[in-house]
């Protein structure tokens, strides 16, 4: 067992109402820069549709992603090592800027400046990227809430894959319409195929948060990264020629506070914690050769931290205390492990994503509603979920490859939830059946309530900070390792600077002696 | 005017791609990118840069082969004059033509496309210049000097270029040299001082250890980046 620990996100797309605010202040702290206009770490794509960049769930076209090989081994989608050399003078696979979007701005200054005349005078739209007037065409959301779907909606990769293995089960026509909206980040997988697919080694995976970031004095600009990765989540700053991508907001995380995203989020879907992986069991569960077993497989991979021999080996593999606490209290392993309710998007991708979903069950109590049953009554809804099947397939396509087993369990958890918390708040005595029906004591998805619907901001965020876990080796390395009267100055090294250094419990008395003692006899 | 051109410009060239990669190394690792137009525009990249690619890779053999391949060598494999120059020109000749095609359609790709055009710096065009300027010379040199057994540069410039790592640089081996390999050769020369300081230094970053390291990079949190650290050298604050 080698454990590690990473910093992980779930969002609830029950509560997700399509805002747009985690994408804005994002933008804001992060790609409002020439040269990234057209990136959104994160953004928000209403499902069914098309996403950001157009497409991209197509892997047939873009090639990221792992796929087993005749052995079974893991295996580049794009190619292997070799073919990625042989290969490096184009990217045969890479999404140009009109695949996201081409940016825009508008002519202000046409509104002051125009010359007196009849026509009233209009801002057009502006290339941002060659400064030229242009026809608005596509942005990142231009499906929004659904925005031309009967055009467009079959074109969405995983419509496509529902329709052929259940024929018209996604209608676009107005009354038989359902979506959703599925905000998206990097996922900061456990097998980055972005990581795999840098030539240059510039990206890399943080051994303490699990963090994936670029470092920018490493990258050269090859643009592998921006095709390994299945999401389409690293981008091409086309004005500095380098690779950038979500940073899971690591200086806040750092500091203990959650990213921009979770912090502004409106509907408080988001939830921040700790999950304790094995290291170890990472590639052989990417491996995993049927891709439905995926889930299961991932799921493998985390590491209990109420289990004694895992927290032993965890702190044996240098994981701080604060960390193991944090990993503990964590609302992602509760959500993931313990309530199973959250799935990762994509798992047949085989990067083993850490920003999980619990997928929404809003569409089947709409639905049922609108047929004049009760919709949150547990009875019609079990039944529903199955025999409406309105969008059953469709999550199954995005969080099962394609299994609706796992999504089934969810919503029906979400739904022994709703029934039984209603029973509850109006004073019925609840029904026992229904939480055992789930699986689930009826404390536990009380529990579950608590942290879905009431979701605290301290319960949604629970991050341990990098610096209280390292205190001690910070303080250990503001003070010299030799004897502390040697080197330069009257009373050691230390003497005449500026800044005091940090002081470890340990030594306080030692150095206050040092630093204020007469002579050196003293000390 | 002989010493100058062929006694000191290659030295200064190297001092110029050394001194300039150190420098760049250290102080501009951010600049050093292929800046890549591709996101603008892919289809003919797709095609063009490949070939222009190959094409002056194969042109980079060929230069090492004819500079720093004695003609005594190949006489001693019993290669004779002739066929050496066939092979030297039709090899030559084709690589040359994979490089002056592909690099003519990634010119006309970057006149013509208006993203890719606004994204070239001044810095770009000059390095084109120059580069075009030793490509085309290059081959005009090579198809004037190509009836019969063609000019034989193993005499002149291949023992000069030798010379030069030698540290004992024989400037009056050029005298004699056609106009056009002269010219070729200078414009090489300030090609290659130019590199550090163009966007061609991306051909120092050829990613060849992608292909021993493990798929996956972990690395650990830079220490110094958490918590105060201690100013950097030039970095320290006023005052106090």
């Amino acid at each position: 067992m080698r454990p590690m620990a990473q910093v992980a996100m779930v969002m609830n797309l029950d509560k997700c109402i399509g805002c747009h605010t985690c994408s804005v202040t994002c933008k804001q702290a992060w790609t409002n820069r020439r040269g990234m206009e057209y990136v959104w770490f994160n953004n928000v794509e209403t499902r069914p549709g098309q996403g950001y960049p157009r497409r991209y769930e197509d892997q047939d076209t873009w090639r990221g992603g792992w796929e087993l090989n005749r052995r079974g081994a893991l295996k580049l989608k794009a190619g292997g090592r070799l073919k990625k050399l042989a290969g490096i003078f184009s990217n045969p696979r890479l999404p140009e800027i009109k695949d996201y979007y081409e940016p825009w701005t508008y002519d202000y200054k046409n509104l002051t400046d125009a010359p007196l005349g009849g026509d009233y005078p209009v801002a057009r739209p502006v290339s941002q990227l060659d400064g030229k007037p242009m026809k608005i065409a596509w942005s990142s959301n231009w499906d929004d809430n659904l925005g031309g779907a009967p055009a467009h909606g079959g074109l969405d990769p995983m419509v496509e894959r529902t329709r052929r293995q259940v024929s018209d089960k996604v209608r676009f026509a107005f009354e038989e319409s359902f979506m959703f909206y599925l905000p998206r980040i990097c996922e900061h997988c456990l097998n980055p195929s972005c990581v795999a697919s840098c030539p240059s080694g510039a990206m890399y995976k943080r051994s303490e948060d699990g963090i994936v970031l670029v470092d920018q004095d490493r990258c050269r600009g090859w643009r592998m990264c921006v095709t390994g990765c299945p999401y389409k989540k690293v981008y091409f700053n086309h004005r500095t020629g380098k690779a950038e991508k979500c940073t899971f907001c690591y200086p806040r995380i750092e500091a203990g506070q959650p990213t921009v995203c979770s912090e502004t989020c409106v509907g408080r879907l988001r939830y921040l914690g700790v999950l304790l992986y094995d290291a170890d069991k990472v590639a052989a569960a990417a491996a995993t050769p049927d891709e439905k077993d995926l889930y299961e497989a991932q799921l493998g991979v985390f590491l209990d931290p109420a289990d004694p021999a895992v927290r032993r080996a965890a702190e044996a593999a240098g994981i701080p205390y604060d960390w193991l606490e944090a990993a503990r209290r964590s609302p992602v392993h509760a959500l993931v492990s313990t309530y199973r309710v959250a799935l990762p998007l994509h798992p047949e991708y085989r990067t083993l994503p850490m920003v999980w979903y619990i997928p929404p069950l809003s569409p089947v109590v709409d639905a049922l509603t609108e047929t004049g049953h009760d919709g949150e009554d547990a009875g019609n809804l079990f039944g529903a979920i199955d025999t409406l099947r309105i969008p059953l397939e469709y999550l199954a396509e995005l969080f099962a490859a394609g299994d609706t087993g796992p999504v089934r369990a969810s919503l029906e958890r979400l739904a022994a939830m709703r029934a039984h918390m209603r029973a509850l708040t109006l004073g019925e005595t609840p029904d026992p059946g229904v939480p055992a029906a789930v699986g689930m004591a009826p404390e536990a998805i009380e529990d579950m309530y608590r942290l879905l619907a009431l979701a605290k901001y301290e319960e949604r965020y629970v991050i341990p900070t990098a610096a209280v876990g390292d205190a001690h080796e910070l303080e250990a390395s503001a003070l010299p390792d030799t004897c502390a009267v040697d080197g330069d100055g009257p009373f050691g090294q230390d003497s005449g600077r500026r800044r005091l250094p940090l002081v470890p419990v340990e030594n306080f008395h030692r150095l206050r002696r040092r630093q204020t003692a007469d002579d050196e006899e003293e000390v | 005017m002989t010493v100058l051109l062929w006694g000191v410009l290659p030295y200064l060239a190297f001092l110029s791609l050394v001194a300039g990669l150190v420098w760049r190394h250290r102080y501009d690792r951010f600049g050093w990118t292929t800046r890549s137009s591709q996101v603008y525009e892919s289809r003919l990249l797709n095609i063009a840069s490949p070939v222009f690619h190959y094409g002056i890779l194969f042109v980079l053999a060929g230069h090492l082969i004819g500079l720093f391949v004695p003609e005594s060598w190949t006489s001693a494999l019993g290669v004779s004059e002739r066929a050496y120059h066939l092979f030297s020109l039709i090899g030559g000749t084709a690589a040359g033509v994979l490089t002056v095609a592909g690099i003519a359609a990634l010119v006309y790709r970057r006149r013509t496309n208006a993203p890719v055009f606004k994204a070239t710096t001044a810095n770009d065009k000059v390095m084109y210049v120059f580069l075009l300027a030793a490509i085309v010379l290059g081959m005009a040199a090579k198809l004037a000097h190509s009836s019969g057994t063609g000019y034989d540069y193993r005499t002149t410039i291949a023992p000069w270029s030798r010379s030069l790592f030698r540290l004992g640089p024989d400037p009056a081996l050029m005298t004699g040299v056609p106009v056009l390999y002269q010219v070729h050769a200078v414009a090489g020369m300030v090609l290659i001082a130019l590199v550090p300081y163009t966007r061609l230094v991306h051909m120092f970053s050829a990613p060849v250890q992608y292909l021993v390291r493990p798929y996956v990079v972990y690395r650990s949190r830079d220490p110094r980046h958490l918590g105060p650290g201690p100013d950097r050298r030039g970095w320290e604050r006023a005052g106090l």
